[in-house]
């Protein structure tokens, strides 16, 4: 018999675009989702941390910029401050970093998803939405490697379709490739076989 | 044992890891195992790739026997990211609430912990300067990391962020304009000697060194987030050892010390900005 999945995390990285797709995807997650999601979206670096206050009237989970040593819990989404590099340690805590741009950005998508493929390993789940630039298919492509899920969104559906399109081009073999309308539905279906 | 390919592999990166540390704290005497290792694990990691060595293992020897190849890593490890009035409403938080304070004092000392190569404390030089107190302030930067050190004392920037710092100082409430400061050549663009005249720059380990006495100002910006709980605290201690009754501890935008066991040592001076007076 195959064994049960259970995932622990989702973390997705969108950039161009991020606003509409992340609030279609947070749309019809339910209030008792049972998996912490945790965002970077690229911004400005001076642009202030609005998006969780923007997304926290559009979904019933509560979205909030992730702090520093914050541990991640159920039912928030955690957004990256703008400026700082999200990374996950292996206690499933949040650290910020200022440590140099990586792909022309900070936060990165790519250091979001390797340190936390390292800490998560199979339970993880990776997405890659809209986006005009290759962040995160560097990273997905080691989600996939550490036996996490990987959902790459459609680049048809996408806003933006280079960075959908780069990541699946990085990575072998994603898990998924889905129109964004379809994604949330999905999750629901993979985090609900945790409790089963 | 019943482990997959990952699991040993991210074990045994983090005995390789772990090994480092060790080998580094017992040969050069820098103590990194306080701090957040996800962070201390890219930059490791960044190190052997540029290196060439074959494993994490591997650079022990290299760090052993060679100095620059320690010096080299050092540098990796400490994240010297910094800039001219970064976060600029946090540095009009200091000009508006915190140098009227300061202006009342008969003498005044300020101490920067983790300068880098000078960046921030050239900015609060500045806003000495325009408000007329710098020549009764004495201003201690200090960083663990010898290089950064010697670059800050050079007070030379790269003409490719001047225009980002010229609309950070406007964004400071900068009294003059940012050309009065520095004089530009070629692509170097260099800061006043007069900024530098009273800033004694100085070799300083936060994880290991002790306090400086009688400051009347703790600036402390985006260093504690790379330090795990413990060596916050002490850190926090040591800053709140250093300061004079009233004196002003200021840290990074998205640092804390709500956890830190001195909280309630300091009341909140600010309501935008992470400025706490020791009470
Ligand atoms: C990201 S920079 C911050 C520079 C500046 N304060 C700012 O906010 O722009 C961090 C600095 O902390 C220094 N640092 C790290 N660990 C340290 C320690 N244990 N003792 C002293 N300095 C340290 C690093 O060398 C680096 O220059």
């Amino acid at each position: 018999m195959k064994k049960k999945r259970f995932f622990d995390c989702i973390t997705i990285g969108v950039s161009s675009g991020g606003l509409n797709a992340l609030m279609i995807l947070f749309k019809d997650l339910p209030v008792d989702f049972s998996v912490p999601i945790v965002v970077v979206q690229h911004a400005k670096a001076d642009s202030g941390d609005i998006l969780a206050g923007l997304l926290n009237s559009k979904t019933e989970l509560r979205v909030k910029t992730a702090e520093e040593k914050e541990e991640l819990k159920a039912g928030f989404v955690y957004i990256c401050p703008a400026n700082y590099h999200l990374l996950i340690e292996e206690n499933k805590t949040v650290s910020l970093s200022v440590e140099p741009l990586v792909n022309f950005a900070r936060p990165s998508i790519d250091v979001l998803f390797e340190t936390a493929s390292l800490a998560y390993g199979s339970h993880l789940i990776g997405i890659v939405l809209t986006g005009a630039s290759s962040d995160g298919a560097k990273g997905l492509a080691q989600i996939k490697n550490y036996g996490g899920y990987t959902i790459i969104q459609d680049p048809k559906t996408a806003y933006s379709s280079y960075m959908p399109d780069a990541a699946i081009s990085a990575c072998d073999n994603p898990d998924e490739i889905l129109p964004l309308e379809d994604i949330s539905a999905r999750l629901v279906d993979l985090c609900r076989e945790r409790s089963s | 044992m019943n482990h997959t390919k990952r699991e040993t592999n991210v074990d045994n990166e983090n005995i390789e890891v772990n090994l480092l540390i060790e080998a580094i704290r017992l040969k050069y005497g820098y103590d990194f195992s306080g701090y957040s290792r996800a962070s201390l694990k890219r930059r490791i990691k960044k190190r052997l790739l540029d290196s060439g060595s074959l494993s994490i293992s591997g650079m022990i020897n290299n760090l052993l026997y060679e100095k620059d190849f320690f010096d080299q890593l050092l540098l990796d490890l400490s994240i010297n990211v910094t800039e001219m009035f970064r976060d600029p409403l946090f540095f009009k938080e200091i000009r508006d609430k915190v140098i009227p304070e300061l202006a009342k004092l008969s003498s005044v000392k300020i101490w920067h912990a983790g300068c880098s190569t000078g960046e921030e404390v050239y900015s609060m030089a500045i806003i000495l300067k325009e408000a007329g107190i710098y020549d009764k302030c004495q201003i201690f930067a200090t960083d663990f990391n010898q290089v950064v050190l010697e670059k800050a004392k050079q007070g030379v920037l790269s003409i490719v962020n001047l225009k980002q710092y010229t609309q950070n100082y406007q964004k400071s409430g900068g009294t003059g304009s940012f050309t009065d400061w520095y004089t530009a050549k070629y692509d170097l663009v260099k800061l006043k000697t007069t900024l530098r005249k009273n800033i004694m720059f100085a070799d300083h380990n936060l994880a290991t060194d002790g306090v400086f006495s009688e400051m009347d100002l703790v600036m402390c910006r985006n260093v504690l987030i790379y330090f795990d709980r413990p060596l916050q605290n002490r850190v926090f201690r040591l800053f709140t050892d250093s300061l004079t009754q009233d004196g002003f501890l200021t840290i990074g935008s998205k640092e804390s010390i709500h956890f830190s066991g001195i909280a309630d040592e300091y009341d909140q001076f600010s309501q935008t900005q992470k400025i706490f007076r020791k009470i």
